[in-house]
């Protein structure tokens, strides 16, 4: 039976109310009185000296309060990168400096040259028009492998060359791998690339921020998915200001799926430009400006080797990737093409010997960093296509190649860094099996061909590495900040309970889901328990939210605090009782001493911590805890996905008609929304081998500028997924066994997706060994036609 | 600037606007009906759909000045008058046809006209219907339930739990 409440029940979402009636706050709905706007005038060229900006007709123009150019930032920090890596011979990675507003050069089209405060935001764009600006064009650094060459012209004048790392990960002999490869009985070698997205949360990012004059705080509202991570990047790193002055806030956030969580010039601009106008400064993004501004996902250029034995036994990998990380580095851009992706290549596969090779590229294109999923869709592409691919040219079956590759035995040290501490990849795989009919899928392509398509199934497995930490670990890794989260929890005098996290709602279900755990440890009713998030003036300093991390890090943090308030009830318990501490037991609610029918309830025990009349001297009055948890190692959730195709040869045209998804979470707090976190994910990775490209033409310019021109998924693109998310090897070092589920169908996806295209156009006939993503039609038909 | 008059949520409104000002500016910074959201400026996403006159309107694609004389209806107007979840949004909350919420109330309102023009849509019918709102977290999968059900389908046997 499924629970109706606690851990486990598909509890509907409180913060589903105010969303359908329209009584969300998002960051646009917040106004602040007296309020300017700022219009932020952006390159429209990808690369350029500054000669001159002639910034004084603006500056008359009507309503406008100030013009600030690159200038007015000079002795201000740049933005920061929150993860230095190490080259593969021990060299830092090259770290240019990424000014606010430019600063002898613009470097992507979208980077912003000056800023124009006003009254209002028509007068602040009308007034952008009258500066006048002389900027020589320079060539644009696009191609990575170009870039990469001697000679180059540079991105940044002041760095050796276009590379800001050369990184190696797992087997660091090269005579080594080599040998394994010339012995191997068969070798399989793929290139692909994995296609440049844009993110494109439905909210675009929005920043508003005040000065108070008085009292010398500030508040910034942004639109974060990690508002103490802003607050310190800012005030440490760029603006130079005490944090204990600084308030952020994150309100509702419409989506963030990674791109949130950077730390972006707007956001520094807006604060400060509030105290040095004195009036708060508003910065609204439109989409257009989000394509040129939000920090953009994936693009990656790989080579991988994929060697077997006679056996079929995977014995070695290697792979080769050049990475583009956009004209600057974006606050965690140069940790995903590594320690995101590169720690990922065993994959669910005992394979012994792994060589990661990774070429960083700075190019002149909008910064990428992490996008749901972040290094590891990248890895799983890469893996499960060649994988796919070796299966075909093997003559046998990709589900039997897999199975008999997986990793069996828990835990498993990788070649590649990892310890996987628990899976079951047979059990997850049986349930795919199961929930996918696959054992009717030759009888569906007999239909489709008896209508003239193509079908075609693809099989996907994937293992993600949630919950980045122990922060000691990824410190050495070189993370500058730490991966821990915090929680506080207060519980009132009347028994109600207010939940302080450091994790971030921004379509997840925090407010839901996280009471839930703490309702059913106390055995008190849900309503009783409410979330607190996303103002640094509330919470304790904590993580936020990325990485499917929230339930596995700072739910762990919850219920460590939890702990801490139970235990001290129990004692203030047994005083009331007048009973031994070690005799007490809560259960639904009320505290009983074992073996009596003595009991007292929760509420009277919380009462009694704010009234202590009859209390025990040596306990402190209040009930109120916070704990700080620090994981011990990642989390690993897997999951093996299935996807069918129709494709219709005439067109190339193809089409979702059934997706299955079959994942190991760990233990599920709410399968509602684990099941939506799923949906979600899916969703996102058919956009990405079906629809998603950021293009950039051979100037630099950005072609895919607008939803005109980039296409997202829309409902008529995706069918109904099945989810099954029964099989469950709990997370063995968290206190709720729980593992993170918001990446899966991101990461899962696209494998699936491409190999279920290959396999209807090999059904039909054709030999065809890739096609990039996304699989559009022509591409398809050129694929058939060639 | 130009005085424009309209009936929102069934109360009259007035207000003095610039000729630019779009219809969607006009609610969220006039009316303070943050409700209506703004997630393009093509026209694209859905975010800012109400009511004019019954119809779908994309309130960012048209201006206020349009809009004088008309009946519009916004998201803050679409409970029941005991304050309650409509049909609809009952559907949503019950289907986990939202997460972020951004762009809920554009899907709201296209699916109160999607439902008076076609009481019992088909998945195909409120797919097609739905392609000019984008929704960024659900995968469409609980948002196409949730209108089946509002239409009185059992969508539980239709779409996978």
């Amino acid at each position: 039976m499924p629970k109706d409440s606690g851990i486990g029940a598909s509890s509907k979402r409180r913060e589903d109310v105010r969303f359908l009636t329209g009584a969300g706050n998002y960051t646009d709905d917040i106004n602040v009185h007296g309020q300017a706007y700022v219009h932020f005038l952006r390159s429209d060229i990808a690369h350029g000296r500054i000669k001159s900006i002639d910034t004084s007709a603006a500056e008359t123009m009507p309503g406008v309060v100030k013009v600030f150019t690159g200038k007015d930032f000079e002795g201000v920090g740049g933005m920061p990168c929150g993860w230095e890596v190490t080259d593969k011979h021990g060299a830092p990675m090259q770290e240019p400096p990424h000014p606010i507003l430019a600063q002898g050069k613009v470097r992507h089209v979208g980077d912003p040259i000056a800023a124009v405060v006003a009254d209002s935001l028509e007068q602040a764009r009308d007034a952008a028009e009258a500066i006048e600006l002389d900027i020589e064009e320079l060539p644009a650094v696009l191609d990575m492998k170009a870039a990469a060459q001697e000679g180059a012209t540079l991105v940044h004048d002041d760095l050796k060359n276009n590379i800001c790392y050369d990184w190696q990960l797992g087997e660091a002999d090269d005579a080594k791998v080599n040998e394994v490869f010339a012995n191997a009985a068969h070798v399989t070698t793929l290139d692909l690339v994995n296609n440049r997205l844009v993110a494109n949360p439905m909210e675009p990012r929005v920043a508003v921020a005040e000065y108070n004059r008085g009292t010398e705080d500030y508040t910034l509202y942004t639109t974060s998915q990690n508002p103490h991570v802003i607050r310190l990047l800012m005030c440490a790193f760029v603006l130079g200001l005490p944090e204990h002055k600084v308030r952020v806030v994150a309100p509702d956030v419409g989506g963030g799926f990674g791109t949130k969580i950077f730390h972006y010039a707007e956001e520094a601009f807006c604060t400060f430009a509030a105290k040095a106008c004195g009036r708060p400064v508003k910065w609204t993004a439109s989409r257009s400006e989000a394509f040129m501004s939000d920090a953009q996902g994936r693009d990656h250029v790989s080579t991988i080797e994929l060697a077997l034995d006679a056996d079929n036994n995977f014995i070695g990998l290697r792979t080769n990737t050049y990475a583009n990380l956009g004209a600057y580095l974006s606050t965690f851009s140069s940790s995903v093409p590594t320690w995101l992706h590169g720690t990922l290549m065993a994959g669910n596969y005992k394979t012994p010997v792994i060589q990661v090779n990774v070429k960083a590229m700075f190019t002149n294109t909008v910064p990428v960093d992490a996008y749901r999923g972040a290094g590891r869709p990248e890895a799983t592409f890469q893996l499960e296509r060649v994988v796919d691919k070796a299966a075909r040219e093997l003559g046998v079956d990709p589900i039997a190649l897999r199975r008999q590759n997986f990793i069996t035995q828990f835990p498993y040290d990788t070649p590649v860094a990892l310890t996987y501490d628990t899976g079951d990849y047979n059990g997850t795989m049986d349930k795919l099996e199961v929930a996918a009919d696959l054992a009717g899928f030759a009888a569906r392509r007999t239909e489709s061909e008896a209508k003239g398509k193509l079908r075609g199934l693809g099989i996907n497995c994937y293992i993600e590495a949630c919950g980045i930490a122990p922060s000691n670990i990824v410190g050495m890794l070189g993370a500058r900040a730490g991966l821990y989260d915090a929680a506080t929890v207060r519980v009132n005098a009347t028994g109600s309970i207010s939940v302080m996290v450091g994790a971030h709602s921004h379509g997840q279900g925090h407010e839901t889901a996280f009471p839930q755990v703490v309702a059913d440890m106390i055995g008190i009713d849900e309503s009783m328990v409410e979330i607190v998030h996303g103002d640094t003036s509330k919470i304790p300093f904590g993580m936020g939210t990325y990485g499917s991390r929230s339930l596995a890090v700072c739910g762990s943090a919850m219920v460590k605090a939890t702990e801490k308030v139970i235990e001290k009830a129990k004692k203030i318990a047994a005083h009331l009782l007048e009973a031994s501490e070690a005799d007490i037991e809560l259960k639904d609610g009320q505290f009983s001493v074992a073996g009596t029918d003595k009991s007292v309830a929760w509420g009277d025990v919380t009462l009694t911590a704010y009234v202590p009349h009859n209390y025990p001297l040596e306990v402190e009055p209040g009930l109120e805890e916070t704990a700080f948890y620090d994981p011990a190692n990642f989390t690993f959730p897997a999951g093996a996905y299935a996807c069918e195709v129709e494709v219709d040869p005439e067109t190339g045209q193809v089409t979702i008609e059934k997706f299955t998804a079959a994942d190991d979470f760990g233990n599920i707090i709410n399968p509602m929304i684990v099941d939506g976190q799923v949906h979600g994910g899916i969703g996102q990775g058919i956009g990405q081998a079906l629809l998603e490209n950021c293009a950039y033409d051979e100037n630099g310019q950005l072609l895919s500028a607008s939803f005109m021109d980039y296409a997202m998924p829309r409902a008529d693109d995706v069918p109904f997924y099945e989810v099954d998310h029964s099989s469950q090897t709990p997370c063995t070092h968290n206190p709720l066994g729980v593992k993170g589920c918001g990446e899966a169908g991101a990461i899962g996806s696209p494998p699936a997706v491409v190999n279920a295209v290959l396999d209807a156009l090999n059904s039909g006939g054709k030999s065809v060994d890739h096609i990039d993503m996304p699989v559009s039609p022509s591409r398809v038909w050129a694929a058939m036609n060639s | 600037m130009t005085q424009v008059s309209m009936t929102v949520n069934g109360k009259s409104v007035s207000g003095d606007v610039e000729g630019r000002t779009l219809l969607s500016s006009f609610l969220r910074d006039h009316l303070s009906l943050t409700g209506t959201h703004v997630g393009c400026d093509t026209a694209q996403c859905g975010a800012c759909v109400v009511h004019v006159n019954g119809e779908a309107v994309k309130s960012c694609n048209m201006l206020a000045l349009e809009a004088d004389g008309a009946d519009v209806g916004t998201i803050e107007g679409q409970a029941n008058p005991d304050g309650s979840l409509n049909v609809i949004q009952q559907a949503f909350q019950d289907h986990h046809g939202l997460q972020c919420g951004f762009c809920t109330p554009g899907m709201v309102m296209s699916a109160a006209a999607l439902l008076k023009e076609n009481p019992r849509p088909t998945e195909a019918e409120i797919r097609k219907y739905l392609e000019g709102n984008l929704c960024r977290c659900t995968g469409y999968h609980n948002i196409v339930k949730a209108i089946m059900a509002a239409s009185g389908q059992d969508a539980g046997k239709i779409a996978a739990e």
